[in-house]
Order: structure tokens, then C-alpha cells, then sequence
């Protein structure tokens, strides 16, 4: 029978099919923060099941409030500290070699094509970008994988999304996953995976495929993958050549076994011109509100770049671009939070932090932060943000605060203009 | 299956759709150790006050796509703490349905005839009305308006879990026999 990617990884891992819909397969990673993953550390104390799978096949991050902001994140990151200490955890990362955990896991190449991940992170999904099936659990779930490398997952079902075409200057990656979202609607692919292929598709980056995979679950998706192609191996091959003997053509190879076959079963297909598309900005409290960005006319406080979704090098090279000798409006605060340590590295030695710092943004700590409202940039009723983050959820930012969700570049255009602005007037010529 | 265990009896409180589990469990309240803390702003932006109204055995009618958003199973716990029995929704998101399986709150789907193309959860009743839940027959009866609502069944697999109150309590009582 003709199989998808995401159909042909569960195979490849399936350990258990007597339950139906359900079955039981195999990790080979399973991923760990300091906001989810204490409840499960706690939990299987409790139970007198505090041990591991595979210490080697765990990696652990400090990344939602770091540094800590009160005692309470504080106790959080100390259970978390001390979990992986004693479990002698070896990839795991505190300050001052944190980051977000999506852009951290995939930079210190810990993802590979047909590897199956969990999290106790919805945001998961975004090492779909290589190949590899990832998605979102909760704590229960994340504890069976911490203890047994294993999870009950639903054998997956799969729609096809076609990006064909180019994008127009001034439109990213952000605006084909917010006018996906659009059209899928916010529940729009529940309990599917996603598989995106067509013409379009060779000429996004992995920073690029990464952003997109990121907000599936935006659409209810399970997860979003990108079959592996030379710029998946060439993105990890600092990580992969001594394996595939300095034979980049090798290693393509052995990744085409994760394409899906031609006549493999998609409940629906979805093509996307992405040359039609413009840059986008949500409204209200749904991730699938969207609208043009030059439709907006709203005055916004804060500017936050930063976050799973668009805290990459490439992110803020874009903004960047657009700030370079220009001031942010008097009234707005301007938050950039580098999504890993080498990616602030990174931005520190191409003068991009000067950029960002002449125009009066301030450069924050890896972390989270301010996304989900917990530190960094927390909104107070009233106040307006746009954001380069995944969710503009009612308090999502702080409590009576309003969350507008935009590319890096829009999110840098209308940090000078003190409003929600279309992009390209700053990048012609 | 026991007479007691397959017939409930609850009041409900009506909510829309695309509850996310923000909205269900803040943030801000994640990293609290104290449980009362957290409970406390359960659904404050949906429902003010839940936590001072909401009584044990109370059900939860909600639109599409419950629990959607953050994977955060505390959006589980603090409903099942407060006492809520079940949620009863027309479609949940993944995370959220796979998570009140493995914790023991009941998730239960409204079957969408076709004939209701305006179906909305506030059909079942008013805040404050009592259902009767068949798990049996699968259906929802309103002890106020005398409606009737069927519901997909759970699988057998799930309804296992469900009885024994969440996957790890089943889980070790497999381990037992």
C-alpha cells in the first residue's frame, strides 16, 4: 500500500497496533522544558518511577523564563536543573547556552529525517521541518516517554498542502503559514498531519520549512513535515558527514526513504499560490483572523521579535534590513529576544545587535519570555503588540492584552511607523 | 458495566468554541506550587469566578475545537480538581482530548445530524440546567427542555482508561494482574 511520510515513519517505529486507531511506537527523541516537564519529574517521583529510558536520546532546555523572574520559575528551573543532573542528562542546556527549544534542538542537529519526537510543547510539530514525524503531548504522555521511549499516538492521517510559486519581496515564510491557517481554519486539520510538497518547496530554507511547520498546530494539526531534500543534509551536515563518509549525495540518499510514495492517501489536498500572497497580520484572538497588513490601521505599544516561530538568524537579518539608520516610533517598546545563544552570537558579530539597538529596540535573554506572557515583555490590559510569535490567544501576552501576529519585517516596519504597516515600502530599491 | 457508572447527572455551563487551554489554565499560574493558586484562575476570562461556582459533578458544553492551543495538561487538572465530570464539545483539539483520557475527565463528542446546520452548544440548555448522560446509549438528555443529543461513543480502549481513572492508574493496575 502506497504511504505517506509521516504513515511510513510510524511504520518504521511501531512497536503495538491491537488498539485500533491507536498504537504504540517507538521515540528516538523525547524533548524536555522547565514549564511542562517538572509536573511530569514530580509525578514519577511520586509513583517511585523516577528513571529514564535513555539519557542519550534526551534533551533537556531551560527556555520559558530564563533567567528565572520570580521564585517560582526559579523552583521550576531548579527541579529541572537537578532532573537532569541525576540522570546524568548530557544535553542539556542552562543559561548562557540556552534557547528556544524549536531553534535549539534543530541548530545543535539533534532532529534527523524519520525520527519520531515528543514534547510536552505544542509547538513540537516544528521538527517536522526535517523530515521527522514530532508532535505535542501532555504530561502523562511525556512521563510513559521519559520512562519507556515509547507513545500511544494515532496512526496518522494526512493532507497535502502544495506551495507552488514564488514569494513577492517583502513576504515570508509567516505570511504562507498565516494564509494556510486562514484557509484550514483553527481546527481545520485536527488529528492530521500535514505534508507539504510542491514547486515552491526546494527553495524555502529549513529557517524557512521551520517557521511553517511551527504553527500547524495553529490549524489543530498533529504535526507538519517537509520531506528531507540537499538543503535538509546540507543544514545538517555538520552533524551527519563522518556518518555518511563526506558524501553529501549518500546521505540524500538514505534520507529519500522518507518521501512520500506517489499514490499515497491525503484527505485533502491544498494548493497555495504563494506569489499572490502579501504580508499578513492576525486580529482578534484566533491564529486564523487574518487580514493584509496594509488593511490594518492600528496603533500598537510593543514590538516583540523573537520565539520559536521567527527568533531565527534569518529573522533577524530581516528586520535588520528594515531598521538599519531608522528610529522605532517615540511611543513603542521594542523587544527582540535572539531564539539561541549562537543565534544572538551570531547577529552580534554581522552588527545586526548595533542595528537593533541604535533604533532604540532593546536585546533580551533566549527565551520564550513574553510569547505565552510569562516573562520579557508581559502586556498590561489595554496594550496592544504585534509579534512575530504563534499565538495571539485572548491574555496569551498578559492579561487584557491584545496580540497581533506578523512576520519579522512587519513587525519591524510597523515598530518605526508606531503602527501595523505593510513591509515593502521599506524594502524597495 | 454498573448501573451507577453509566448513567450521570450533572448541571452544565456553556461555553463557545475554540476554548484554548490559555484561556482554561494562564500561564502566568503554571509555575505555581500551590494547587489552590492555580485553580483559582481557572477560566477567568471565560467564566469569572468558576472556581467559587463550579460544583463536583458539573459538565462543560462547549462549541468546536475545546482545549485547543498549548499542550499544558494543567488545563485538565484544574477541571477535573474543581470537580467537572466531563466536557462535552463538538469537536476537541488533540492534545486536550488525548490528555483528559490519560487523566481520568470524561471528553465527550456531540454527533452533528444533518439537519443542524446551526447547532450551537447553548441547544443543550441554559447555564444551570441538568443533564442526564447515558454512556450506555450514548445520549444526552436536558432535564430542562426534555432534548435529546447523541454522542460518538468512546472506544472501548479509552472507555478502559476512562474507568480506571487516567492511563497511569490503569496502567499500574495492568501491572498488578
Amino acid at each position: 500500500m502506497e504511504k505517506t511520510i509521516a504513515q511510513k515513519i510510524f511504520d518504521a517505529h511501531l512497536i503495538d497496533d491491537r488498539f485500533g486507531k491507536t498504537v504504540i511506537i517507538t521515540l528516538d527523541r523525547v524533548f524536555a522544558h522547565e514549564i511542562t516537564t517538572p509536573p511530569a519529574i514530580k509525578d514519577l517521583d511520586q509513583r517511585g518511577l523516577d528513571s529514564v529510558f535513555d539519557s542519550t536520546k534526551i534533551k533537556a532546555v531551560i527556555d520559558h523564563v530564563t533567567p528565572s523572574n520570580d521564585s517560582l520559575s526559579a523552583i521550576q528551573a531548579q527541579i529541572m536543573r537537578n532532573w537532569a543532573h541525576r540522570h546524568h542528562i548530557k544535553d542539556f542546556f542552562d543559561i548562557g547556552r540556552n534557547g528556544v527549544c524549536h531553534a535549539l534542538f534543530p541548530e545543535k542537529g539533534f532532529v534527523r529525517p524519520g525520527f519520531t519526537i515528543i514534547m510536552g510543547d505544542s509547538h513540537t510539530c516544528t521538527h517536522g521541518a526535517f523530515g521527522a514525524f514530532a508532535c505535542g503531548t501532555g504530561t502523562t504522555a511525556l512521563e510513559v516517554g521519559i520512562l519507556k521511549g515509547i507513545a500511544a499516538l494515532e496512526y496518522p492521517k494526512c493532507i497535502k498542502v502544495e506551495l507552488n510559486g514564488k514569494l513577492q519581496s517583502g513576504v515570508y515564510a509567516k505570511d504562507v503559514i498565516l494564509t494556510l491557517i486562514k484557509e484550514l481554519t483553527v481546527n481545520g486539520a485536527t488529528d492530521h498531519v500535514i505534508e507539504f510538497t510542491g514547486d515552491a518547496v526546494p527553495n524555502l530554507t529549513m529557517e524557512e520549512r521551520m517557521t511553517i511547520t511551527n504553527m500547524v498546530v495553529e490549524a489543530g494539526a498533529t504535526s507538519g513535515i517537509f520531506a528531507p531534500d540537499m538543503q535538509t543534509v546540507d543544514y545538517l551536515w555538520p552533524f551527519i558527514k563522518t556518518e555518511y563518509d563526506n558524501d553529501k549525495n549518500a546521505a540524500l540518499q538514505d534520507f529519500s526513504k522518507w518521501n512520500a510514495d506517489p499514490d499515497a492517501e491525503y484527505s485533502k489536498v491544498i494548493k497555495i499560490d504563494i506569489s499572490t500572497i502579501q504580508p499578513k497580520i492576525t486580529i482578534q484572538f484566533r491564529p486564523d483572523q487574518v487580514i493584509n497588513a496594509s488593511d490594518a490601521k492600528i496603533k500598537i505599544d510593543q514590538v516583540y521579535i523573537g520565539s520559536c516561530t521567527n527568533g531565527r538568524l534569518s529573522d533577524l537579518r530581516v528586520a535588520a534590513k528594515i531598521l538599519k539608520d531608522k528610529k522605532i516610533a517615540p511611543h513603542i517598546r521594542g523587544i527582540i529576544a535572539p531564539a539561541t545563544t549562537e543565534i544572538y552570537r551570531s547577529a552580534l558579530k554581522e552588527g545586526l545587535i548595533d542595528i537593533f539597538m541604535d533604533a532604540g529596540f532593546v536585546v533580551t535573554a533566549t527565551t520564550c519570555g513574553a510569547c505565552l506572557g510569562m516573562s520579557n515583555g508581559v502586556l498590561a490590559p489595554g496594550e496592544v503588540a504585534i509579534s512575530t510569535t504563534n499565538r495571539n490567544f485572548n491574555g496569551r501576552m498578559g492579561k487584557g492584552g491584545m496580540v497581533h501576529l506578523a512576520s519579522p519585517a512587519t513587525a519591524a516596519a510597523s515598530a518605526i511607523e508606531g503602527y501595523i504597516t505593510d513591509p515593502r515600502k521599506y524594502l524597495e530599491g | 458495566m454498573r448501573e451507577e457508572k453509566s448513567k450521570l447527572k450533572g448541571r452544565i455551563w456553556i461555553v463557545g468554541d475554540s476554548i484554548n487551554t490559555d484561556l482554561i489554565v494562564p500561564s502566568r499560574v503554571l509555575t505555581e506550587q500551590n494547587p489552590d493558586k492555580m485553580l483559582e484562575a481557572t477560566l477567568e476570562l471565560v467564566i469569572p469566578d468558576f472556581y467559587k461556582k463550579v460544583q463536583k459533578g458539573d459538565f462543560i458544553i462547549a462549541g468546536k475545537n475545546f482545549g485547543c492551543g498549548s499542550s499544558r495538561e494543567e488545563a485538565v487538572y484544574v477541571l477535573k480538581q474543581l470537580g467537572v465530570r466531563g466536557i462535552i464539545a463538538f469537536s476537541f483539539a488533540r492534545i486536550f482530548f488525548r490528555n483528559c483520557i490519560n487523566l481520568g475527565l470524561l471528553p465527550i463528542v456531540i454527533k452533528e445530524e444533518d439537519d443542524s446546520q446551526n447547532f450551537a452548544p447553548s441547544d443543550l440548555g441554559n447555564e444551570g440546567d441538568l443533564i442526564s448522560i447515558d454512556l450506555t446509549k450514548s445520549t444526552i438528555l436536558s432535564l430542562n427542555s426534555n432534548k435529546k443529543f447523541t454522542f460518538h461513543p468512546l472506544s472501548p480502549f479509552l472507555q478502559s482508561y476512562l474507568d480506571k481513572n487516567g492511563a497511569l492508574s490503569y496502567i499500574k493496575e495492568q501491572l498488578k494482574q
